[in-house]
């Protein structure tokens, strides 16, 4: 789950990070509004959970609070990367003389935490990972003991702080890997971390991404989940215990299993189809599950056809057949439907559905030809 | 022979009383799995499908000695029942769980290293050595005892390979389901070593997916030291960048991670990818003829 800016600077200021506090606005007035509370020149900042805000032209700076009105103006309702802008951060603009990067995420190569961090400050990190590899330090931290205080240290003094300035360069590092591990993070980054003119250290872009997974210990950070950031469906799917990615193509997926659905997805681009969507019910296939699925791939006008692929494994075919019958009299399906089914007793669940007039096939691969020929009109 | 479980497995199941762990239980009891023990803190003294219920792992390794422990307990309480079987001695651990905190695996994948201790998962369907042991979630009729070896990050997508080399009439030495987590105890190459050392395993099949390098690892490990002919498939070359897909270690981020990286990977180790998952069973046919 990804935070907003402003709420990744506040998990960070309750950590003893400076950062560069500002105020939310929705409406160009709130904006003026905030500029005005601030006092001098403003930078307004797009709250929209896509990278490259920069480049898009979502982030600006204004001398006054009728200069800010202007800017959020144009910044609010403006798209960046498939996202409509619907919040902006009016923070004070802060004079810099250096900027550097900081952030910790998961190695998953080497099973550990690592603390990273750059003299190539306010750019985009992997765009510096591949271009200028050996301007990036890092330090794993140890899974029992935590990244040390050395560790941190050593981070500065590779990046060549000056001594005067090691110790706030060290104790921004550690509370910043304390903040990713108290709250379950996948991703927790400062980028950049200015050095002010007064030489003190201030966070002027925060960005923390929460490992789903974890939320469940942190009922607070789970309630800043972010309605407007959620595709409807998305939201729909994930709300019913859905796994569910919606793509561009017209071929809906309703599989069971992540890895089956990707592989069912391959098939139908595989014979020059797209997919719709991702969708995983799950392991059982429960009429209520296939009810919630159906629902969710029937709502994207983009869908032509539907395939529906479930390996039932331990759950009985003829159960699941049922499933699909119940879940087919509570939801109206008007694109054709392709079902393909395997599991004990598969022969008796395939003639509940054919009875009830599907098309029932015996491979995914005869599955997938099917759907994408139905969404092609043939 | 086969690899990890077999005739010689004596399983307990921590999580038995609850419903998962019941009912995969009984499965596994009438696939020929011996269940010689069951752990539920505060059901000791129960008996579940006529298998003893012990308080602690410590009493049931005690009374029982069993070899391996199929976990099915909830993602909150998952790690700490990880930890018991390790702090136990139990030296091959599954877990099936989903949903745990990648933070909380990793203290647990080190720690349960640290023992000696191997761990499967979690988040996956355990593994099978077909006519021998069940540990696992899967459906055991879709499986027969034969040459391939199967090593997977997915649960229904590996069900979907083995029914076809099954139809096709090649039968697995054992099917390992690694998990689909960003942190999971035992990894490609693990499962690759002991398959290349199994003097019953001829062929072997990797399924991986987009996400993390294990499959890059696992083609620099086949490069190096597997003997024996490997068939891979990878699913998700029609993933988007930036989105997980279902499991939480499919993901394809910064740019790494692509089916497209793994498949040229794997390929210049010298791996037949297949396209589809069926053209698994048909490349298998033709490489146990030849070899």
């Amino acid at each position: 789950m990804d935070l907003h800016e402003y709420q990744a600077a506040e998990l960070f200021a309750r950590y003893g990070i400076p950062v560069n506090r500002g105020i939310v606005a929705r409406t160009p007035e709130e904006a003026s509004a905030a500029a005005e509370q601030l006092g001098g020149r403003v930078v307004v900042k797009a709250q929209v959970h896509a990278g490259g805000r920069g480049k898009a032209g979502g982030i600006r700076l204004a001398d006054d609070p009728v200069q800010a009105e202007a800017v959020a103006r144009q910044i609010l309702g403006m798209e960046i990367r498939g996202r409509i802008v619907r919040k902006v951060l009016v923070a004070p603009a802060v004079a810099f003389e250096r900027e550097y990067y900081l952030g910790a995420v998961l190695d998953r190569d080497s099973r550990r935490i690592v603390v990273m961090a750059s003299s190539a400050g306010g750019v985009d990190i992997e765009e510096v990972a591949r271009e200028r590899p050996t301007a990036i330090v890092r330090e794993h931290a140890d899974p029992f003991l935590g990244f040390l205080d050395f560790q941190a240290r050593r981070l500065a003094f590779r990046l060549g702080i000056e001594p005067d300035l090691v110790r706030g360069f060290a104790t921004i590092a550690r509370q910043l890997y304390r903040a990713f591990v108290d709250n379950d993070a996948s991703l927790a980054e400062i980028n950049p971390l200015v050095l002010t003119q007064d030489r003190s250290w201030l966070a002027l872009d925060t960005k923390v991404v929460l490992d789903d997974n974890g939320l469940f210990r942190h009922p607070d950070l789970a309630e800043l989940r972010d309605p407007e950031e959620e595709d409807p469906l998305e939201r729909e799917a994930r709300l019913a215990g859905i796994s569910f990615v919606r793509l561009n193509g017209t071929v809906g997926c309703i599989v069971n299993g992540a890895g089956l659905s990707m592989a069912t997805m391959d098939a139908i681009k595989l014979y020059g189809g797209e997919p719709a969507n991702f969708l995983d019910i799950g392991g059982g296939a429960s009429a209520q599950r296939v009810a919630a699925a159906l629902r969710i791939v029937v709502a994207d006008p983009n869908v032509r056809a539907i395939l529906v692929n479930i390996f039932g494994g331990i759950t009985r075919g003829d159960v699941v057949a049922q499933g699909i019958l119940e879940a087919m009299r509570q939801v109206e399906v008007r694109v054709p439907m392709v079902i393909r089914l395997v599991g004990t007793r598969q022969e008796e669940g395939r003639r509940l559905l054919e009875e009830a007039g599907f098309t029932v096939v015996d491979t995914m691969e005869e599955a997938a030809q099917r759907a994408v020929a139905l969404a092609q009109g043939q | 022979m086969a690899i990890l479980v077999d005739e010689s497995t004596r399983l307990l199941v921590q999580g038995i009383t609850g419903k998962e762990g019941s009912f995969h239980t009984g499965q596994m009891i009438e696939y020929g799995t011996r269940v010689v023990a069951g752990v539920t803190p505060g059901a000791g003294g129960r008996v579940v499908h006529g298998v003893p219920v012990f308080d602690t792992v410590t009493d049931a390794v005690a009374a029982t000695q069993p070899n391996v422990s199929f976990i099915a307990v909830p993602a909150p309480f998952a790690p700490d029942a990880i930890l018991e079987g390790a702090d136990a001695g139990i030296p091959l651990i599954v877990c099936i769980t989903e949903g745990i905190p990648v933070l909380e695996m990793l203290r647990v994948y080190h720690a349960v290293r640290q023992r000696g201790v191997r761990l499967i998962g979690p988040n996956c369907p355990g593994l099978i050595s077909p006519g021998k042991a069940k540990v696992g979630i899967m459906p055991g009729f879709i499986h027969t005892p034969g040459p391939v070896g199967i090593v997977s990050r997915s649960g229904t997508l590996t069900y979907e390979v083995v029914w076809a080399l099954t139809r096709a009439g090649i039968g697995q030495s054992s099917a390992v389901g690694i998990g689909g987590d960003p942190i999971i105890g035992t990894s490609f190459v693990d499962v690759l070593e002991l398959f290349e050392h199994d003097p019953e395993t001829r062929a072997i099949v990797l399924i991986g997916e987009i996400g993390g390098a294990d499959e890059e690892a696992a083609a620099a490990y086949i490069r190096e030291q597997v003997t024996k002919p490997v068939v891979g498939f990878i699913a998700g070359r029609t993933a988007p960048p930036g989105r997980r897909m279902g499991h939480a270690g499919a993901i394809i981020s910064g740019g790494r991670g692509t089916a497209a990286e793994k498949i040229a990977a794997l390929e210049a180790a010298g791996v037949h990818v297949a396209e589809r998952p069926a053209e698994i069973a048909d490349l298998m046919r033709e490489i146990l003829a030849n070899t």
